[in-house]
């Protein structure tokens, strides 16, 4: 059989063509990735090009509508309430992305410069509240902020307050709270890999040009750990505006946000294209503010220089 | 003492008398690590305008001697004075001093120009002279023109000046060079050593120098500290130190010697009679700090101190012997002859002039030295 292969011209050389085919570059990249692309795209693209394709559609009670219509983004775009809900959202996650970095970033900083031997070790004490249920940690926030809550009776303990304030739980405060803790330790990360890239002797250099201590951390690890900074924000930003269990648990009616829309749209209300309409909408603001951000952080760059 | 080696000091300029002035005062400086002493009991005293260098092999305590003249460092006890001010608790950035990084630690946020302007934005200049103070640094350097390019767009040798410029715009009572020379190329280095000391000339700065490397340390200084093992063995000119060396390590270190064993027979305040195997009944100076230890001493002699006799030629002082090893090295010829009594053959630099690179191996040599080139040194 092999000899008779080996025999033929025309096979051996469409064998040659088929090895050299499987030797190239390209295709062996391909078929390197081809699982982890295969995953990505079952569970990533498809997902989304149905999710697209939903918001062009309309639902008429249990069938689904399949003639193209714009009626949908018309409705998410117009209406008040998904207007209102859409900008407390971005307004929630840019809060929250704000004061997680702010928050974060002395933590970072403690990390990366007094660490000392120690770093990993403070790495790992960090993911400590990760090993209960991101509900259970919800669930506390609502034990410290209640009406009967911590903070009510510890400040009326104290004589601050006479009686127990509402203002702390069931509105966007709580949320942006709740979330700030929840995602604090995303941001530590990116801030901290992008501290112990900065070359301590530059901070020398910088003390030994005349700066103190906060002048040469202005000057110049500051400005050095923006990546880091952008990426943080960014990793907070991100997924808080699509967040759903935070503002249901602690948010009451004052702290909704688009995705309880979303999933009313694709739960009770029945509305799987306006539902979808809805996400499309969000995802391409969050895409744009995220690219926008970005942008702005690199012309700020090039502009201190 | 004998005339100058030609080796010694490739870049050697006149320059004025130096002023006596003293400029750094170090006491008494010890630096522990809990058991280690990085630096131990270390006095020295660096003159106002002085090209000054620590030598001495990697963990000697140069490096940390240099930071706490900075300030980057605290002397664990004993102080240092910098222009007669004591430096106890002046951190860094109030030091009349700035330094040049091993590393050059140059802003890779910033350009050329406000890679050197960092340190005078705090002085609140009249936004012209801060102009022409940078001006006038990227010239010294000879960076002129490079002033927009950013850190990443500069050669090894470009980021050195930038490091220099940005230290000497502060005008320092003291610039501290950390092994600035180490991460350029050779020609690059030997360029740059004679530009660093023209460029000290010019701004008359009392320069301090960290180096392990002995010929940039004796063609730059004016004088050196020797170190080893966190103890300075020896503070003296380049030809000092290289001439007579205070002890075998100093020796062996600032480049090769012939190491022979002697038998003091007399020794007096300023002068010592020895006993050799190969060189007979020797009188040299006697070294300041020789410490006797015992009857033994050894005698040194540079390798290019010891000069070939060719035919018939004779000398006052000759040593005979036999060539073992002949090592060329382009201009100059490297000869290993054995002595008859020697415990190790001389090693003998010949330059390849008359020849000295054409002695078969096994001829046998007469070679001639002056005794002033033997020097006596504590075991």
């Amino acid at each position: 059989m092999t000899a008779a292969a080996e025999g033929s011209p025309a096979r051996r050389m469409t064998r040659a063509r088929r090895n050299a085919l499987l030797q190239s570059e390209p295709v062996q990249g391909f078929a390197l990735i081809s699982p982890t692309f295969l995953y990505a795209l079952i569970l990533l693209v498809l997902p989304i090009l149905v999710v697209i394709a939903h918001s062009f559609w309309t639902q008429n009670y249990l069938t689904i509508d399949r003639t193209f219509t714009l009626e949908n983004y018309r409705i998410a775009l117009t209406e008040p309430i998904y207007r209102d809900l859409l900008w407390r959202s971005l307004y929630i996650s840019l809060m929250v992305s704000f004061f997680t970095v702010v928050l974060a970033y002395p933590i970072a900083y403690f990390i990366s410069f007094h660490g000392g031997r120690h770093k990993s070790l403070w790495l790992f004490l960090i993911t400590i509240p990760f090993w209960t249920s991101y509900l259970l940690r919800v669930m506390s926030w609502k034990v410290i902020l209640g009406y009967n809550g911590v903070l009510n009776s510890g400040l009326m303990g104290l004589g601050i307050i006479d009686e127990p304030s509402t203002a702390l739980l069931y509105n966007s405060t709580a949320v942006i709270i709740t979330l700030t803790h929840a995602w604090a330790a995303f941001a530590i990360l990116p801030i901290f890999v992008s501290l112990e890239k900065v070359d301590r002797t530059l901070v020398e250099a910088a003390k030994d040009l005349g700066d103190g201590p906060l002048r040469s951390f202005l000057r110049v690890t500051l400005p050095l750990s923006v990546p880091g900074i952008i990426s943080a924000a960014l990793i907070v930003m991100i997924p808080t505006v699509g967040d759903y269990v935070t503002p249901k648990l602690v948010g009451g009616k004052d702290g909704v946000m688009i995705a309880n829309a979303i999933q009313a749209q694709f739960g009770k209300a029945s509305n799987w294209p306006l539902g979808a309409a809805l996400s499309v909408t969000t995802m391409l603001i969050v895409t744009l503010i995220a690219g926008t951000m970005v942008l702005i952080i690199r012309a700020a760059q090039r502009l201190a220089r | 003492m004998p005339e100058q080696s030609q080796a010694a000091r490739p870049h050697q300029s006149e320059r004025p008398p130096l002023s006596e002035r003293p400029m750094i005062e170090i006491r008494n400086v010890t630096r522990s690590y809990g058991a280690f002493k990085a630096l131990d009991d270390a006095t020295l005293t660096i003159r106002e305008g002085e090209f000054f260098s620590l030598l001495g092999p990697s963990g000697c305590g140069k490096t940390t001697l240099l930071r706490m003249i900075a300030g980057f460092d605290n002397p664990t006890t004993g102080s240092i004075a910098v222009g007669g001010q004591p430096m106890e608790g002046i951190p860094a950035n109030r030091r009349p001093t700035n330094m040049v990084f091993q590393s050059y630690a140059i802003f890779p946020h910033l350009n050329v120009e406000q890679n050197v302007a960092y340190g005078l934005k705090r002085l609140k200049l009249e936004g012209s002279e801060e102009r022409r103070r940078v001006e006038e640094a990227l010239a010294q350097v000879s960076l002129t023109g490079l002033g927009k390019r950013l850190a990443t767009e500069l050669s090894g040798g470009q980021r050195q000046r930038v490091a220099l410029a940005r230290a000497l715009v502060m005008r320092p009572k003291v610039l501290l060079l950390d092994e600035p020379l180490s991460a350029l190329d050779k020609k690059l280095r030997e360029q740059m050593q004679v530009e660093l000391r023209r460029l000290q000339q010019a701004v008359g700065i009392t320069f301090i120098l960290v180096t392990h490397d002995q010929y940039e340390a004796l063609a730059m200084s004016d004088r050196i500290a020797v170190m080893f093992g966190g103890k300075i063995a020896q503070v003296a000119s380049p030809k000092e130190i290289y001439q007579r060396p205070v002890n075998r390590q100093v020796a062996d270190f600032l480049g090769g010697m012939n190491f022979v064993k002697a038998e003091i027979v007399e020794e007096n305040g300023a002068s010592l009679v020895v006993d050799t195997l190969g060189f007979g009944r020797v009188k040299t100076d006697k070294p300041k700090a020789f410490v006797r230890n015992g009857g033994a001493a050894t005698l040194g002699i540079r390798p290019e101190r010891l000069r070939v006799l060719w035919d018939n030629a004779t000398a006052k002082f000759e040593v005979a012997g036999k060539v073992v090893e002949r090592h060329y090295f382009g201009e100059i010829t490297h000869l290993i002859v054995e002595i008859p009594g020697l415990e190790k053959p001389l090693s003998v630099t010949e330059t390849n002039d008359f020849g000295a690179d054409d002695i078969p191996v096994g001829t046998s040599i007469r070679l001639a030295y002056d005794p002033e080139a033997l020097v006596a040194m504590a075991d």
